[in-house]
């Protein structure tokens, strides 16, 4: 049985390579066809192998090739990058419940970020709304509303609970995929290879916090609104049929840079550091503050810790 | 050499019929054209096509391919009482339940192939090519010993029909090993599938030991009714003497089978409202429907009221022995079982969803396409193989009477 080494990733013995120009800039603005008018079948495509299994001269090809298509779909000079992580990083969120006023500004400062598709929209993020007031209530999934619309938030009696991929350290997505599409890098982030992906969406069945989307149809994003500054294993565009999750912004995070949501959050509630470094924001937070992680009793132990900051 | 004649023979009996066979066909494919008019939609625009979407992402077809994996239990139905038991009047059926199986099998591999996101990409699932997620990944799985159970069955098949059209006896010891092989084999693939649902600590509906002798149970009461109700179709149609008491004893095993079903079932229901967790909410959406979604709600019940009274049809001998009674007990067991795998195992599942959304699935227009088509190609297959298998398994030969190479087929049957 082909199995592939935790704790190889094409990403770290990755070399540098030259840009391209973006081929045929300002070409038409394409926002997304449906499947089939893609007729002409791309052989190199479909017989491309397994991310982790390219040798670092056909993932040189490979980026090439996919930069090529991204910055002809975008008019932009893309850049694909395939930083990997970085020595003695585990990743880890916070985010503080008693601040989060429920303005979903995360959730669209995700969508440009990571080109999610704006027709259908995908949402990453999902931002649940509870009641204060109802003494008897019950504090559940089920009593949480993701659709409330509101002129102004926070409303009056309501708290809000923002939930997102949890990257579990123990998680159910990556145990569920028949084709191990899906794994957890060595600094904690789960990723996808959406070209080995068969759209099965057992991941979807498996995972806790509805963390996983399809792409029921072809992403549309207007060439204007895609962010050039991709991943390869992060915010590239997907495709149809197959499933995407957030990656705390592998394109960002890897480089050093805090993820998009953070730097969106207008009351601060989100935090994001290192794991392993004993100074990090992340580590006093949760030496300081009283965390908890969703759906504890899975164990599925995510990297993921809410709090309450005052 | 032979076995090159066997070929001529099955293809010449495939291709060359009367008026009516060519009109079934024609109706058949007619349906295939249907689903493949809807397969054509789904190519074009995706999977948005279909009624699933995020909340609820597997739909009819996963719902209809764990009903279906149940229909292939019925090889081993007849398996049991032919080959260990060795009673002569279901002996001479069971190859007839073994293509049964095949084409159950291949139904569900359609059904697979139609709920893949990226159907090109399906060679990763495959050992070698591709990087199979074994053993973790109940999928991967169920997609090895699901395939391996079809090519266990073709073999089965087509060395039997081979040994009776060359009119030789069959290596005892090779033939009983693979039919003795395909019992626990056909259990397999019920187990796998019920892990791929039971294993995920997500979905708490799902996540219950008990769901794996339920799909057993279930699988060996829909399977053997279809049989029934095939048997009698084909006692008509290809004029072959199938015998009642063959046929009693399967509606028999079915209300034993049932009864066992029933009992888990209910089992299941008590936990879960007696313990009314939050745990309990999907049960509760499926038999009582949660703030006015109900749209599962009178399939729930008429399931598990089809499920009663058939019980009480096969389990009662007087009425068992009524042709219609009985036949009527398998059609109930049938539809009862496909509203108990096919809607009321996946939906209520995920609804609500992990993060409490109810999305209530209905199936689109070219899900119910797709689903005929494949339905289509199920029943074509089953058409084609058994004007195969019949001329070769039943003394009287069909249509070819002159054929004086099937003088004596029962002989072979006998040797053992």
């Amino acid at each position: 049985m082909k199995k592939i080494d935790k704790n190889t990733t094409a990403c770290a013995s990755h070399s540098r390579r030259k840009f391209l120009k973006a081929a045929g800039a300002g070409a038409a603005a394409l926002t997304g066809v449906p499947a089939a008018a893609n007729a002409k079948i791309d052989f190199e495509a479909l017989f491309q192998k397994h991310f982790r299994e390219l040798s670092p001269e056909e993932l040189d090809r490979l980026i090439e090739r996919l930069e090529k298509k991204y910055s002809k779909r975008s008019g932009k000079e893309v850049k694909l990058g395939v930083t990997g992580p970085m020595d003695d990083v585990l990743f880890g969120y916070g985010l503080d419940v008693s601040r989060c006023i429920g303005c979903r500004r995360c959730v669209y400062a995700c969508v440009e970020e990571n080109n999610q598709s704006r027709s259908p929209e995908i949402h990453w993020i999902r931002v649940l709304e509870f009641e204060r007031t109802d003494v008897l209530r019950r504090i559940d999934f089920e009593d949480g509303n993701p659709f409330y619309d509101h002129e102004k938030v926070p409303a009056e009696g309501k708290f809000y609970l923002p939930v997102a991929c949890q990257q579990c350290e123990n998680p159910e997505c990556v145990k569920a995929c028949p084709t191990q599409a899906t794994w957890q890098e060595p600094d904690g982030i789960i990723v996808m290879d959406y070209d080995w992906c068969i759209g099965c969406r057992y991941c979807m069945a498996a995972c806790p916090y509805g963390a996983r989307h399809f792409n029921w149809t072809e992403p549309q994003i207007p060439a204007e609104e895609i962010n050039p500054n991709m991943h390869i294993l992060g915010n590239r565009p997907r495709e149809h049929g197959v499933v995407e999750k957030c990656t705390w912004c592998i394109q960002r995070t890897r480089q050093g840079r805090y993820t998009a949501c953070v730097e969106a959050c207008p009351v601060g509630a989100r935090k994001f550091g290192n794991l392993l470094d004993p100074d990090s924001e992340i580590r006093y937070l949760m030496e300081n503050k009283r965390t908890f992680v969703l759906k504890a009793e899975l164990d599925t132990r995510p990297k993921f810790f809410y709090f309450y900051g005052d | 050499m032979d076995f090159l004649k066997f070929i001529r023979f099955s293809v010449k009996q495939i291709v060359f019929g009367s008026s009516t066979y060519y009109m079934w066909l024609a109706i058949l494919l007619a349906f295939v054209l249907v689903g493949v008019s809807g397969y054509q939609q789904q190519l074009a625009h995706g999977h948005i096509v279909s009624n699933m979407r995020d909340p609820v992402p597997w739909g009819m077809f996963i719902g209809t391919y764990a009903f279906l994996v149940g229909v292939a239990a019925a090889a081993m139905a007849l398996a049991v009482p032919g080959y260990v038991y060795h009673w002569k009047p279901i002996k001479e059926i069971v190859v007839l339940g073994e293509i049964i199986a095949i084409c159950a099998v291949v139904m569900c591999i359609l059904f697979v192939m139609a709920d893949l996101g990226r159907p090109e990409r399906f060679w990763h699932l495959l050992p070698v090519v591709g990087t199979p997620n074994l053993p973790t990944s109940m999928i991967g799985m169920n997609v090895m010993i699901l395939n391996g159970y079809l090519v266990l069955n073709i073999v089965i098949v087509t060395y039997f029909l081979y040994c009776a059209f060359v009119g030789k006896p069959y290596n005892k010891f090779i033939f009983m090993s693979l039919m003795l092989f395909s019992i626990p084999a056909a259990i397999s693939i019920h187990t796998t599938t019920a892990f791929i649902f039971n294993v995920l600590p997500s979905r708490p509906y799902w996540n219950s030991a008990i769901l794996v002798p339920r799909f057993i149970a279930s699988a060996l009461c829909a399977g053997p009714a279809l049989m029934v109700i095939a048997f009698q179709i084909l006692r008509k149609t290809a004029n072959i003497n199938i015998r009642e008491e063959a046929l009693q004893k399967i509606a028999e095993m079915i209300s034993i089978v049932l009864f066992v079903n029933l009992l888990l079932f209910f089992a299941e229901v008590i936990t879960e409202f007696r313990s009314a967790t939050a745990h309990t909410v999907h049960m509760q959406y499926y038999f009582r429907g949660i703030e006015g979604h109900v749209s599962l709600v009178s399939w729930a019940w008429t399931g598990a009221l089809f499920n009663i009274i058939a019980f009480f049809l096969l389990l009662t001998p007087h009425l068992r022995q009524n042709t219609f009674l009985m036949n009527l007990g398998c059609v109930l067991v049938f539809v009862g079982v496909f509203i108990e795998k096919g809607i009321g195992l996946v939906l209520p599942g995920f609804t609500p969803g992990t993060l409490g959304e109810v999305y209530e699935y209905v199936p689109s227009l070219a899900e119910v396409m797709i689903g005929i088509g494949i339905a289509a190609v199920g029943i074509l297959l089953f058409t084609v193989l058994s004007r195969v298998a019949i001329p070769l398994t039943f003394s009287e030969p069909y249509e070819s009477g002159d054929d004086t190479r099937f003088e004596n087929p029962r002989a072979v049957i006998r040797e053992i």
